[in-house]
């Protein structure tokens, strides 16, 4: 994955000269997980630029830059260190077109690395989506396929409007056989897809937890359960139409995520799902998701972390009696 | 290791001599003047240019009356606050004037005075005021970036776009304003590294009017001058008299000219006050005495370049006549236009959230329009 996310930026950068890649340490490095790796060697420094260390300062003068018609790629280096970039994200990237009534769209894409599950030390593994989606104006996308990390960073650069790109970091070392000459078209921003069909419930997911999620559907195979798994590949827009054609059909639903569960997007998708699918639904509609807790120490990430187990025993309880 | 062991601490019984060390700049030439810089009053007033300085007299006389005319329309309840700028006018019209047109303005909430005497429709600068919409105006037409509410998150804007424009060729320069207050945010800090890191054609000016809201300089920071903070940065920093509008337009212009010329940042702190409160839900009496305020009324900035210009022969009665002339034409077009109640349209609400309106939205929208119709009926 991380070698089709550094190809995006590339492909773009060539196609496109306002497309500008901005962070700490992306330039001679390519980025502490190399995703950027070669882009200041083949665009230049001023196409590829290693900026002071200050998230505000990195996002804040993408924001001018944006302002003058130029496309800032930012790569903020991990999830918790991006929180001091949030007053510029939450009062001026996302309110800017607004705030001028359309004069001033703003094309940012902001590249943040996520969730845990790679050993990393406090600070270094947060699932901050619920932030992000419940801030209007931003688009928030996050792919789970090597597919999908070319497709919809893509098209997220090509946005006139910002997008929070979360990169699943533990997804970073998948490997799919994926041709970077000729890299297949996915379906766009606001589109969810059925990874695999099922009848007997949905499991509803993204990024980092869509494999833990198609490993469970394998196993309940055992179980007698039909699963099906729909990866929402992007939060907002959030594709209604899919979840509820998919829970309306299979009439049970399990929403699967790493971030927290209270107030989490699994809560919002729930409530979601209640309003549509009412009275095509045989049980409560059920979350698995990170406890509600501070990201644990890595010796005790794995109790933390939605597992296969985890997602088994739920689907279990969906075994509803009334 | 012990702590003596470390390198650094303790080192008097050193074997090899430290690697060599050298600063990067020469921190003199970017230390600030000990007294702010004034021109009106002195020798230095000799080489004023007329022209200019007679339509610096005509701003400031419109820009007094400006403030006085949106101060009266908070009164009657046309405006939900204004942050007045008297006292402050020679700051403000400086900024504009020194500008070209291709330049940019990021200003700050209180800085309303600025985007006016750069060409904006008074009425378009206080819709965020009067609460219609948040920036009435289109930034990129007037190149004036929307008034930043949020202390000094404008000025890494002012930063990117300055580099932005370096970097494809054009001669643009940003000059971003922001308070004393301001000066103690992270943003502040990291506009003004970026900007020396990028040589980027910014000036920042900081208008020290004394107060953030209630809290004096002295609790604000610990430094000898705003001024100095520059140095630090690597940039010069410039004291200087915010009142006296010929100093501002001189130390402005300099720097403008450093930045159009590829030589970097500048940071001007202007010492000035504010003579209003803060806005009209601020108690003022509270945190500053009337002898303070009177003393500086006597150093007025309209009436410093009126003495001067005056004494000099570049302005007569006539002269002083005509420019209130032409400001009470402005005030009682604004007081007009002002009074007329804004048209809004409640679904403008759910425009230019996105480029493409999510399911969502449209939900939304369909919600209220509903609902509008219903009170219609
Ligand atoms: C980030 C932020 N914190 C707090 C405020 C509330 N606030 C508005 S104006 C102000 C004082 C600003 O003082 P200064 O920067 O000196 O500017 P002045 O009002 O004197 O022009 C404060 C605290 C704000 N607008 N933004």
């Amino acid at each position: 994955m991380a070698q089709a996310l550094g190809r995006a930026m590339r492909d773009a950068m060539a196609e496109d000269p306002t497309v500008h890649v901005m962070g700490e340490d992306v330039g001679a490095l390519g980025g502490v997980f190399r995703i950027t790796d070669g882009l200041a060697k083949e665009f230049g420094e001023d196409r590829c630029t290693d900026t002071p260390l200050a998230e505000a300062g990195i996002l804040g003068a993408a924001v001018g830059m944006a302002m003058y018609g130029l496309r800032p790629v930012v790569e903020m280096q991990f999830d918790a260190f991006a929180y001091p970039a949030f007053e510029q994200l939450i009062s001026h990237v996302a309110k800017m077109r607004n705030r001028t009534r359309g004069a001033m769209p703003l094309p940012i894409t902001i590249r943040v690395p996520y969730g845990g599950g790679i050993g990393g030390v406090e600070h270094h593994s947060d699932s901050s989506e619920a932030y992000y989606v419940a801030t209007p104006g931003l688009h928030v996308v996050t792919p789970a396929t090597v597919e999908d990390a070319y497709g919809l960073l893509r098209e997220s650069i090509a946005s006139d409007d910002p997008v929070v790109f979360l990169e699943p970091k533990r997804l970073y070392w998948s490997k799919a056989d994926w041709n970077p000459d000729s890299p297949a078209a996915v379906p766009g921003i606001g589109n969810a897809l059925v990874r695999k069909a099922g009848t007997s419930a949905t499991l509803i997911t993204y990024g980092p937890s869509l494999p833990v999620c198609l490993e469970a559907a394998e196993a309940a195979r055992e179980e007698g359960w039909d699963l099906e798994v729909v990866d929402l590949r992007s939060l907002v827009p959030f594709d209604e139409d899919t979840v509820v054609a998919s829970v309306r059909r299979t009439g049970r639903a399990v929403v699967v995520h790493e971030a927290n569960g209270f107030g989490g997007p699994g809560a919002e998708l729930v409530a979601r799902i209640q309003e549509k699918c009412f009275h095509h639904l045989e049980a409560p509609v059920l979350r698995v998701t990170g406890f509600d807790i501070p990201y644990p120490p890595p010796m005790l990430e794995k109790h933390h972390l939605p597992g296969v187990d985890r997602i088994l025993d739920t689907v279990a309880r969906l075994q509803w009696e009334n | 290791m012990t702590v003596q062991e470390l390198p650094g601490a303790g080192a008097s019984h050193r074997s090899t001599p430290p690697p060599a060390w050298s600063p990067r700049t020469d921190a003199a030439p970017l230390l600030p003047d000990p007294e702010p810089y004034r021109v009106l009053g002195t020798a230095a007033a000799d080489k004023l240019d007329p022209e200019l300085m007679r339509r610096c007299y005509t701003e400031l006389v419109r820009g007094r009356r400006y403030n006085a005319q949106a101060t009266a329309l908070t009164r009657q309840g046309r405006l939900a606050v204004y942050p007045s700028t008297v006292g402050q006018e020679a700051c403000e019209i400086a900024a504009a004037l020194v500008l070209e047109e291709q330049d940019w303005l990021f200003p700050s909430y209180r800085d309303t005075l600025a985007a006016v005497a750069r060409g904006l429709d008074p009425v378009q600068a206080l819709t965020l005021l009067r609460g219609d919409w948040h920036t009435g105006y289109d930034p990129r037409e007037h190149r004036i970036a929307p008034l930043s509410t949020p202390l000094a998150t404008q000025l890494p804007h002012a930063v990117g776009l300055a580099h932005a424009a370096r970097l494809r060729g054009d001669d643009v320069v940003a000059l971003a304003m922001v308070g004393d207050g301001g000066t103690s945010e992270g943003d502040f800090h990291e506009a003004l590294n970026f900007a020396a890191v990028w040589q980027a054609p910014v000036v920042f000016l900081v208008q020290n009017n004394g107060f953030a809201i209630s809290v004096p300089l002295a609790k604000q920071t610990a430094a000898p001058t705003l001024a100095h903070k520059a140095v630090g940065y690597g940039m010069p920093g410039r004291l200087v008299d915010g009142n006296d509008v010929a100093a501002m337009h001189e130390v402005l212009a300099e720097a403008v000219q450093r930045a159009r010329s590829g030589g970097g940042p500048t940071l001007i702190e202007a010492v000035t006050y504010r003579i209003e409160a803060h806005t009209n839900a601020d108690d003022a009496t509270r945190y500053r005495g009337d002898a303070e305020v009177e003393a500086w009324k006597a150093h007025d900035p309209v009436d410093l370049l009126e003495r001067e210009l005056t004494a000099r022969g570049l302005l007569d009665e006539a002269g002083i006549q005509e420019a209130k002339a032409a400001a009470e034409v402005m005030a009682a077009s604004l007081r007009e236009r002002m009074n007329a109640e804004p048209v809004l349209n409640p679904m403008d609400l759910f425009e230019n959230v996105y480029a493409r309106q999510t399911g969502r939205l449209r939900e939304q929208a369909e919600m209220l329009r509903a609902e509008l119709e219903a009170e219609e009926q």
